[in-house]
C-alpha cells in the first residue's frame, strides 16, 4: 500500500528558448519583459522555483496563470495567510471518516483496519501534495508567501528543494514530474535566506511605458490607442509623486475599463478628476495628486 | 566530466562574484553555481538576457539591483572604448563639438522619448565631451570625427596626438550640454505637437482645455523624468569608460551606489530618502506588533469551557487538562519621543517616516517632539498628513523651544514628565528617537528611570555609530544604562532592531 515512486524527478522542459517564452506568453495575453521571459525560461530549465517579488498589481499572480495557460498545465494554487499550517498546505487525514470506518469494522483484525484507515480514501490532499502527485504538467503557485508564518517556510523548504513530501504512514512521495513553481511575495516580511536560496529571484516592477501601453491594449482591446497612451503617461507621472500606494498596472487597466464603460474617449481635466479614485485608492493620495498636478 | 578550467568564463564569473561580495551582496557558492548554470543555458550574445538571468540567480532582495547593475556593466561591458552607435555628435567646421546642434538633437530625442537613441547619444557625449586630461578639452578629435559610425569599437585607446584621457567626467559632459535647460523648449515643442494633432483629429473643435494646468503639469513632469534618466545614462557611461582606464576594481570601489538599506540616515540624499521611505514603511508593522506583544501565557485567564470539554474527549470525558481562555490582545499604546533638533536633521526625516508608518498601525499613539522644550504633535499626523509640511508645522509649535534652541534632553524629559504625567502607564511602550547629545547639560537620568519603571518597555533608537556614543556632549552611555539603546543608522539596522526587540 506504499505509493512511493522511485523514478527520478521528471525533466521535461516546457520552453525551448527565451524567445519561445516571449511568444507563448504573449499569445495567452501576458506581455512579458525581458526579465520575466528570461527568468521563467531559467526556472523551467534549471528546475528551480521562481520567487517573484514586487508591488501589488504588477501581475505576479497573473504570471503563474499565464505560464499555466501557455504550457497547457494545470494550475494548483496555495494561498498563504497568517496562521496557515501543514494541514491546510500539505495534507490532512480525514479524522471523522477514519473514526466512522473503525466503528463500522466490527470483527476485523487490527492490521487490516490500520492499513485501510491510512489509505488514499481517508487522505485530504492540500495544494502542495496535489501538485506533487499530479502526473500532468503542473504550475504550482504559492501566493503571498510573506503572509505565512516562518514555520510554513520550513515546510516549503522540503517541498521546493526536492519536490518531495513525507507522509509518515506512506513514506516519501517524490514528484514524478517537477511542477513549475512560482512563489509570490509583497515583501512585507523578509523571507528566510534558506528559502530564497532555493529559488530564482525576480523583482517585478512597473513596466516601461511602451510595454505598459501594450499591456493595457491587450487587456482592454476596445480602448482607442491614443487614450491608452494618455493613460499610461498620466499613470507614469503619478508614480513619480510620493504616494502611499503608487498606481500599478492593474489600476491602469481598471482605469481604461472605467473610461470605456463611461463611454469617454478623451481624458480632459473633468474626466481625470472624477475617475482618479480608480487609480488612487487612498483619499490622501488623491488629494495630494490633485494638488501637485494642479487639478483643483 | 569536463576538466577543471582555469581562466575563461568561469574565472570571470567568480571574479564578478567577488566584486558583488565586496559591495555587500552576500553571494554564496550555491548562487555561483546557479549563475554558472544560467550562463550555460543562455545565449551569451543576448546581453540583457544574461543580465536578468544572473540577477535572478544571484540576488535575493530587490534593493540590491542598482549595485548589481553597476557592477554588471563593469564586468560585462557593452563594448570597449567608445562603442558608438548610430547617433553621432554634430561637429562644427573647426572640429569642435557643435553644442547648439547637439542640444537640438537632444531636445528632439527628449521630445520623442526615444530611450535607445538617448543611450547612444549619452555614449557619444561622454566620448566627445567628457574626456579629462587629454590636453585640450576636445583634443581627441581623431577618433570622434563626424563620419564615425558603428566601427568605433575598440580603436579608441592609445590613438591620436591627444593621448589617453586620464579620466572621463560626467559632470564636464553634462555641464556642456545642460539638459535641464532644455525643459521649456521640449515642453513648447510637445505642446505644439499636441495642438496640431488635436486640430487634425477634430477640425471644427477649437478646444478650450488644450493647455489646462493639469495637462501642462503632466507634460512637465514627464519631460523632467526623461531628462534625469538621460543624466543617469551619462553618469553610467562615464563610469564605464573610467573603469577601462583605472581598472574595474577601482571603479567598483568608488563608483558603485550603496545598497538602499545601508545608506546612513544622516547623510542620505533626496533620492535615497525616497527609497528609505519605501523600506521603513513595511518595518512599522512588525515593530508595532513586537512593542505590543504581551507575554502569551504569563497570565492565565478564566477557563475556556468549550475547549476544555473538547480536550476531555481524549480522556473519556474527564477534564484532565483544563484550557484557559487566551488573554485578549491588548490595545497597544505607544508613546514616541522624538528629537527634532538641528543635529539630527537627517535622522528626524527618517523619524517622521517611521512615526507616520507607526501611526497607521497603532490606534492609540501619542507623539511628542522636543528640542529643549517638549510639545505634543499627535494631531499633525492625521491619516491625510503630508510629511513635507509636518516638519515645518512642528518647528512652528510654541513650546518646542523653551530656551535657546539647542537640544537639552534633561530639560525636555522634565517638561514631558510635568506636562503629561499620565501619558506613560503600565501598558505603554515608549520609543525614544535621538542622538542623546545634550550640549553638556544635565541628562536628568532620574526622570528617564522613572519613565522606564512606569512603562512596559522603553527603547531608544540612536542614529549615531556606537563608537561615538559617550564622546563629546553625548550622554548616550549614561542613558544606555537606564534603558536599552540601539544603534539605528540604516534601514538594515532598523530591521535588525525590530527583529531582535522582543520574543513574539
Amino acid at each position: 500500500m506504499r505509493r512511493v515512486s522511485t523514478e527520478p524527478v521528471g525533466q521535461k522542459t516546457l520552453f525551448d528558448s527565451v524567445d519561445d517564452v516571449m511568444t507563448r506568453l504573449t499569445d495567452v495575453g501576458y506581455l512579458p519583459s525581458t526579465a520575466v521571459a528570461t527568468t521563467v525560461f531559467l526556472a523551467d530549465r534549471l528546475g528551480k522555483p521562481l520567487l517573484v517579488e514586487g508591488p501589488a498589481g504588477v501581475g505576479k499572480t497573473e504570471l503563474a496563470r499565464a505560464v499555466a495557460d501557455a504550457t497547457g498545465s494545470g494550475l494548483v494554487r496555495l494561498q498563504c495567510y497568517e496562521g496557515i499550517d501543514e494541514a491546510r498546505a500539505l495534507y490532512e487525514w480525514n479524522h471523522a471518516k477514519q473514526l466512522l470506518r473503525i466503528t463500522a469494522s466490527q470483527g476485523e483484525s487490527w492490521d487490516a483496519t490500520r492499513d485501510d484507515v491510512f489509505s488514499e480514501e481517508f487522505l485530504l490532499p492540500r495544494p502542495l501534495l496535489t501538485a506533487i502527485r499530479r502526473t500532468d504538467p503542473t504550475v504550482l503557485l504559492v501566493d503571498e508567501t510573506d503572509k505565512a508564518d516562518v514555520e510554513v517556510e520550513g515546510l516549503l523548504l522540503e517541498v521546493l528543494g526536492d519536490f518531495q513530501v513525507t507522509v509518515p504512514e506512506w513514506g516519501t512521495i517524490t514528484a514524478n514530474q517537477r511542477p513549475f513553481t512560482l512563489l509570490t511575495s509583497n515583501a512585507t516580511r523578509e523571507l528566510s535566506e534558506a528559502l530564497k536560496r532555493r529559488c530564482l529571484f525576480l523583482h517585478l516592477d512597473f513596466p516601461d511605458p511602451e510595454l505598459e501601453r501594450r499591456i493595457v491594449l491587450t487587456r482592454v482591446p476596445q480602448l482607442p490607442e491614443a487614450l491608452a497612451e494618455e493613460l499610461v503617461r498620466i499613470v507614469g507621472v503619478l508614480r513619480g509623486i510620493q504616494l502611499r500606494k503608487a498606481p500599478s498596472v492593474s489600476e491602469t487597466i481598471d482605469w481604461g475599463r472605467t473610461l470605456l464603460a463611461l463611454g469617454l474617449d478623451t481624458l480632459d481635466d473633468d474626466t481625470v478628476r472624477s475617475t482618479l479614485g480608480v487609480v488612487l485608492k487612498h483619499q490622501a493620495d488623491a488629494q495630494r495628486a490633485m494638488a501637485e498636478l494642479r487639478l483643483n | 566530466m569536463s576538466p577543471v578550467v582555469t581562466g575563461g568564463l568561469p574565472a570571470h564569473l567568480v571574479d564578478f562574484v567577488g566584486a558583488l561580495r565586496r559591495a555587500g551582496i552576500a553571494v554564496g557558492p550555491g548562487e555561483s553555481v546557479d549563475a554558472a548554470a544560467v550562463v550555460a543555458e543562455l545565449d551569451l550574445l543576448q546581453r540583457e538576457q544574461l543580465r536578468e538571468g544572473l540577477a535572478a540567480a544571484m540576488l535575493r532582495r530587490s534593493g540590491q539591483r542598482a549595485v548589481f547593475d553597476a557592477l554588471f556593466d563593469l564586468w560585462f561591458p557593452l563594448g570597449q572604448g567608445a562603442a558608438l552607435g548610430e547617433v553621432a555628435l554634430p561637429y562644427a567646421e573647426d572640429g569642435s563639438v557643435d553644442v547648439e546642434a547637439l542640444r537640438d538633437l537632444l531636445a528632439g530625442l527628449l521630445r520623442d522619448g526615444d530611450t535607445a537613441a538617448m543611450a547612444e547619444l549619452a555614449r557619444a557625449i561622454v566620448d566627445g565631451l567628457g574626456a579629462v586630461g587629454r590636453g585640450q578639452g576636445q583634443g581627441g578629435q581623431g577618433q570622434g570625427g563626424p563620419g564615425q559610425g558603428q566601427g568605433g569599437g575598440g580603436g579608441d585607446r592609445g590613438e591620436g596626438g591627444g593621448g589617453r584621457p586620464s579620466t572621463w567626467s560626467a559632470y564636464q559632459a553634462l555641464n556642456a550640454v545642460r539638459p535641464e535647460t532644455l525643459l521649456a523648449r521640449v515642453l513648447a515643442d510637445l505642446r505644439r505637437g499636441r495642438e496640431t494633432q488635436r486640430s487634425g483629429a477634430r477640425p471644427g473643435d477649437t478646444d478650450a482645455d488644450g493647455d489646462s494646468p493639469f495637462a501642462e503639469e503632466v507634460l512637465r513632469r514627464q519631460v523632467r523624468e526623461r531628462i534625469s534618466s538621460f543624466r543617469r545614462m551619462v553618469t553610467d557611461e562615464a563610469r564605464r569608460r573610467g573603469a577601462e582606464i583605472r581598472g574595474r576594481e577601482a571603479a567598483a570601489r568608488t563608483g558603485v551606489p550603496k545598497q538602499g538599506d545601508r545608506v546612513d540616515f544622516l547623510t542620505a540624499n533626496s533620492e535615497q530618502l525616497a527609497d528609505l521611505r519605501r523600506r521603513v514603511a513595511p518595518l512599522a508593522r512588525p515593530l508595532a506588533s513586537r512593542l505590543a506583544a504581551r507575554r502569551r501565557r504569563a497570565r492565565r485567564g478564566p477557563i475556556d469551557l468549550r475547549r476544555t470539554l473538547r480536550r476531555s474527549m481524549s480522556t473519556g470525558g474527564v477534564p484532565m487538562r483544563p484550557a484557559f481562555r487566551r488573554p485578549r490582545p491588548g490595545r497597544p499604546e505607544l508613546v514616541l519621543f522624538c528629537d527634532v533638533s538641528g543635529s539630527v536633521a537627517g535622522f528626524s526625516h527618517f523619524t517622521m517616516m517611521l512615526v507616520q508608518a507607526l501611526r497607521e498601525q497603532f490606534s492609540r499613539i501619542r507623539i511628542f517632539c522636543f528640542v529643549d522644550g517638549c510639545v505634543e504633535v499627535t494631531d499633525l499626523f492625521g491619516p491625510n498628513a503630508d510629511l513635507g509640511g509636518v516638519m515645518a508645522e512642528i518647528t512652528a509649535r510654541p513650546g518646542l523651544i523653551a530656551f535657546d534652541g539647542h537640544s537639552d534632553y534633561g530639560s525636555a524629559l522634565g517638561r514631558f514628565r510635568e506636562g503629561w504625567p499620565d501619558v506613560v502607564g503600565p501598558r505603554t511602550s515608549l520609543l525614544v528617537l535621538g542622538d542623546a547629545r545634550t550640549n553638556y547639560r544635565d541628562p536628568n537620568l532620574g526622570v528617564l528611570g522613572t519613565l522606564a519603571e512606569q512603562a512596559r518597555h522603553v527603547h531608544w533608537l540612536n542614529p549615531e555609530p556606537q563608537a561615538q556614543w559617550g564622546t563629546g556632549d553625548s550622554a548616550a552611555r549614561s542613558y544606555g544604562q537606564v534603558v536599552p539603546m540601539h544603534e539605528c543608522r540604516t534601514a538594515a539596522q532598523l530591521a535588525g532592531v525590530v527583529s531582535g526587540l522582543l520574543p513574539v
